[in-house]
């Protein structure tokens, strides 16, 4: 059985990093630009989740209405299926393509595009400022759109200076309008971490409520695919660590609308992080969050997958992995509970705390640093709570390695939580 | 004639023993408003300067006078209650600069914006507050414009915001609330303040950049006291010239000693703003005879005959009641009345403000987010559980 087991996993492995090596290379643009869609006419399509996520070519175009998007699809399983591979089909646990027209699936990038038409359609003190957010429809096309359809005034491209417009925008929050402020990415939202914390997250504590700061601040956060050490640092810690703020962190294209909506409407600074490799993935739909006024509530964790043996708690992209990895363990007869914490500040350790009392097992799942990262916060509350009672072991933190993000591909790869190594970790806590 | 009837009559209510100043003086005896010839400003990239002709009617300065005389004597209060030490912290002195504050009021509207870094007290007045909820906060009373919450560095009131702490984050802060302005279209100014020190921050040339690209309603004000903390502007800037230094944007360099000065120019720049045609930067040369703050004795970087010399020469509320009083526009009774209420109302106020409780422990946690449910807040070990309400 366990030889097996190994086998599957080798092979598992196998398959992604022969993928991986197929589509090096491969450009991909969207029609339009004179080109023939190469998506469609590659041989080299992303198969599995995992492999999805890795490609860094995802950074340009991908397709971006709905009918191309299944298109892609379902060249993509079709591919899958004549390659004969026959690797653990994880592609049914999140709905992913397979049938149900009626249904709608939408991309991440599109969720979050849906979530600022509808609320700057709804309120007109919304705006959205930042680099490229206007004319360019977004350094990562996630504000496609928006300029054409709301103009100058309520799409607002910036300078690069980043201390200078987050400061504008916290202003113009604290006078009355609804800014998004985006960040091209987390890593420099460093140079304007002061506006976030001390005018955005504290100033409505030191005037004793007489002043409010409504503004949202998002865009990507952590890992991408080779950017290296610079443009690679996971800030939900160091936000997180700020009463005052809220941060958010969504999975899936859902998580973003829902919680996207809910962060607007929120009168109060929040800090919304996103995942760059996750903008093109495709998720479903459900009925209700096709709604306009579908939101997701701030502070709430969701069970992804219910399981009794261990409790598995992870956020953004490592959604994926631990239900990848929930799905392997499965075949071993391992049940896993996934937990989505959706959001990092306030922390819904209710959910957590009731899971483990279930399971008597935790890991935590991040791509951050370990040092006082989000998994130390849940080790920490867990241990102060009544769900410390239960545990059979003592908690595990599965965590990027403690290093500057290096470039080389073999690097990159081996300094980011891997599917096998949630596995490991997971059978090592239950101690099997 | 009425003017030495008038006077015999002092005399005799003097001489009679008589406390109460027996006036005859009637309005019909001031001056109801004269024209004053003030300093020219010196200007940058600007065609014309502000007017050096100008009108001050007595009830504009009386109100001058009173507004700067309360500010005075409430930051002498908080220097005395400084060394009792029931203030403590930070506590960033504002006399000697009256003339700053007084004169952008009255500059424009109430209705308009500011915002200033942690010299705020004075600003904390004339945007609205009153002596006793300034003082309360101070001395981290309930009573306090912050509940106690802010200190000094963290007042707020309608239309200010703040008292900020951070050298400079106040400046791209303005220009939001000018973006703000703009984009409700209001017709509505935000003034944003910064000291001689700030004025080498990235972020506040970052923020002249967008508001003259997006011409932003939003006039941006140096007050240039000589020194930031205890280094002197010859040490710490290449360029002195701060109204040059928005380099793009159109400046006024203007005499800060003078409240009619300090007036006409921030009339001129929110003419400027409010017709549209993007910020404007003024510099406001001025002295503060305090250090830095009160745990600097400002006497380091600086000569006790430097400040002495201002003091005599320069003092804003000395040259208003010179100009008020050759100018028969009040008499040295009426301006003393005026002093004596002031000092009154600062003693009530400092008596509020150190008797008054401070605040409940039930409000620790409270305030941390606005319009949001009740929440759980840790406290500083795992068995307390506090509540915040919002």
């Amino acid at each position: 059985m366990v030889n097996f087991c190994s086998f599957l996993m080798n092979y598992f492995q196998g398959f992604i990093e022969s993928l991986s090596k197929e589509r090096r290379g491969s450009l991909i643009r969207c029609p339009g630009e004179g080109e023939e869609c190469q998506l469609r006419s590659s041989a080299s399509l992303p198969n599995c989740i995992s492999d999805w996520l890795k490609r860094p070519d995802l950074r340009i175009v991908p397709a971006f209405s709905l009918p191309e998007d299944r298109l892609n699809m379902a060249a993509s399983v079709r591919c899958f299926l004549r390659s004969g591979k026959n690797a653990v089909s994880t592609l049914g646990q999140r709905g992913f393509h397979k049938s149900a027209p009626a249904s709608a699936q939408m991309m991440v990038r599109d969720a979050l595009n849906q979530a600022m038409d509808e609320e700057l359609e709804r309120d007109e003190r919304v705006f959205l400022l930042g680099e490229e957010v206007a004319q360019y429809d977004g350094a990562y096309k996630v504000s496609r759109g928006l300029w054409k359809k709301y103009g100058d005034k309520r799409i607002i491209d910036t300078p690069i200076t980043e201390m200078g417009f987050t400061g504008i925008a916290v202003g113009a929050a604290m006078a009355g309008l609804r800014p998004i402020c985006e960040f091209m990415t987390f890593n420099f939202s460093m140079q304007a971490i002061d506006q976030v914390i001390n005018s955005a997250a504290k100033t409505c504590y030191m005037s004793a409520g007489r002043q409010s700061v409504p503004i949202v601040f998002r865009g990507p956060n952590g890992a991408s695919a080779g950017v290296a050490a610079q443009h690679s640092q996971c800030f939900a810690a160091w936000y997180a660590h700020c009463p005052g703020l809220k941060v958010v962190s969504p999975w899936s294209a859902e998580d973003a609308k829902g919680l996207l909506k809910s962060a607007i409407r929120d009168d109060n600074p929040v800090v919304f992080l996103e995942n760059e490799l996750m903008y093109g993935v495709p998720f479903e739909m459900s009925e209700e969050s096709q709604s306009k006024d579908f939101t997701i509530p701030i502070g709430k964790a969701k069970v992804e997958r219910q399981g009794t043996h261990v409790t598995v708690v992870t956020h953004s992209r490592y959604v994926s992995h631990c239900l990848d990895a929930a799905a392997v363990l499965a075949k071993e007869g391992i049940e896993c509970e996934v937990i989505n914490l959706r959001t990092i500040r306030p922390l819904d350790v209710e959910t957590i705390e009731a899971s483990v009392m279930k399971t008597s097992h935790l890991v935590t799942v991040e791509g951050g640093w370990p040092q006082f990262g989000v998994g130390a916060e849940i080790c920490a509350m867990v241990m102060e709570g009544p769900a410390f009672n239960f545990l059979d072991a003592p908690a595990t933190r599965v965590t990027g390695v403690d290093i500057p993000m290096p470039y080389a591909k073999i690097l990159e790869d081996n300094s980011l939580p891997q599917i096998k190594d949630i596995i490991a970790s997971i059978k090592k806590t239950l101690n099997v | 004639m009425l003017t030495n009837f008038s006077n015999v009559l002092r005399v005799c209510a003097q001489r009679n023993g008589a406390a109460a100043v027996v006036s005859a003086r009637t309005y019909a005896d001031f001056t109801t408003q004269a024209t004053f010839e003030i300093k020219k400003c010196d200007i940058h990239k600007l065609d014309e300067a502000p007017a050096t002709q100008v009108v001050m009617t007595r009830d504009e300065g009386l109100k001058y006078y009173r507004v700067m005389q309360t500010i005075r004597r409430m930051e002498l209060k908080a220097d005395q209650l400084y060394k009792q030490k029931i203030i403590r912290g930070f506590c960033h002195l504002y006399d000697g600069q009256e003339a700053c504050a007084v004169g952008i009021e009255a500059g424009i509207n109430l209705t308009d914006h500011l915002i200033t870094a942690y010299r705020a007290h004075g600003y904390t007045y004339t945007r609205g507050g009153t002596v006793k909820e300034i003082m309360a906060e101070l001395t981290g009373r309930r009573g306090g414009i912050a509940k106690g919450k802010g200190g000094s560095m963290h007042m707020y009131t309608k239309n200010f915001y703040g008292g900020n702490g951070i050298v400079g984050a106040q400046v791209p802060l303005g220009a939001g609330v000018a973006l703000a302005c703009q984009y409700q279209g209001n017709n509505e100014l935000s003034v944003s303040l910064y000291g001689d020190g700030a004025a080498n921050q990235g972020q506040i040339f970052e923020t002249y950049n967008m508001a003259a690209l997006w011409k932003l309603p939003a006039i941006f004000i140096c007050e240039n006291n000589r020194y930031g903390m205890g280094t002197s502007v010859e040490r710490s800037a290449a360029s002195t010239d701060y109204y040059k230094r928005g380099d793009y944007i159109p400046g006024l360099r203007v005499d800060g000693m003078d409240v009619l000065c300090v007036r006409e120019a921030t009339k001129f720049a929110a003419d400027h703003c409010r017709s549209g045609k993007g910020p404007m930067l003024m510099e406001l040369q001025t002295y503060r005879y305090h250090g830095h703050s009160m745990s600097d004795p400002g006497v380091s970087y600086r000569t006790r005959e430097e400040i002495q010399e201002v003091r005599g020469k320069s003092d804003p509320i000395s040259l208003l009641k010179d100009r008020m009083l050759s100018n028969n526009m009040a008499s040295v009774e009426e301006l003393k009345e005026i002093d004596v209420s002031v000092r009154k109302e600062i003693e009530d106020a400092a008596q509020f403000a150190t008797t008054d409780p401070e605040p409940p422990l039930e409000e620790l946690c409270n305030h941390i987010f606005y319009n949001d449910a009740d929440l759980e807040v840790r406290g500083t070990n795992p068995w307390t559980t506090l509540k915040s309400v919002s």
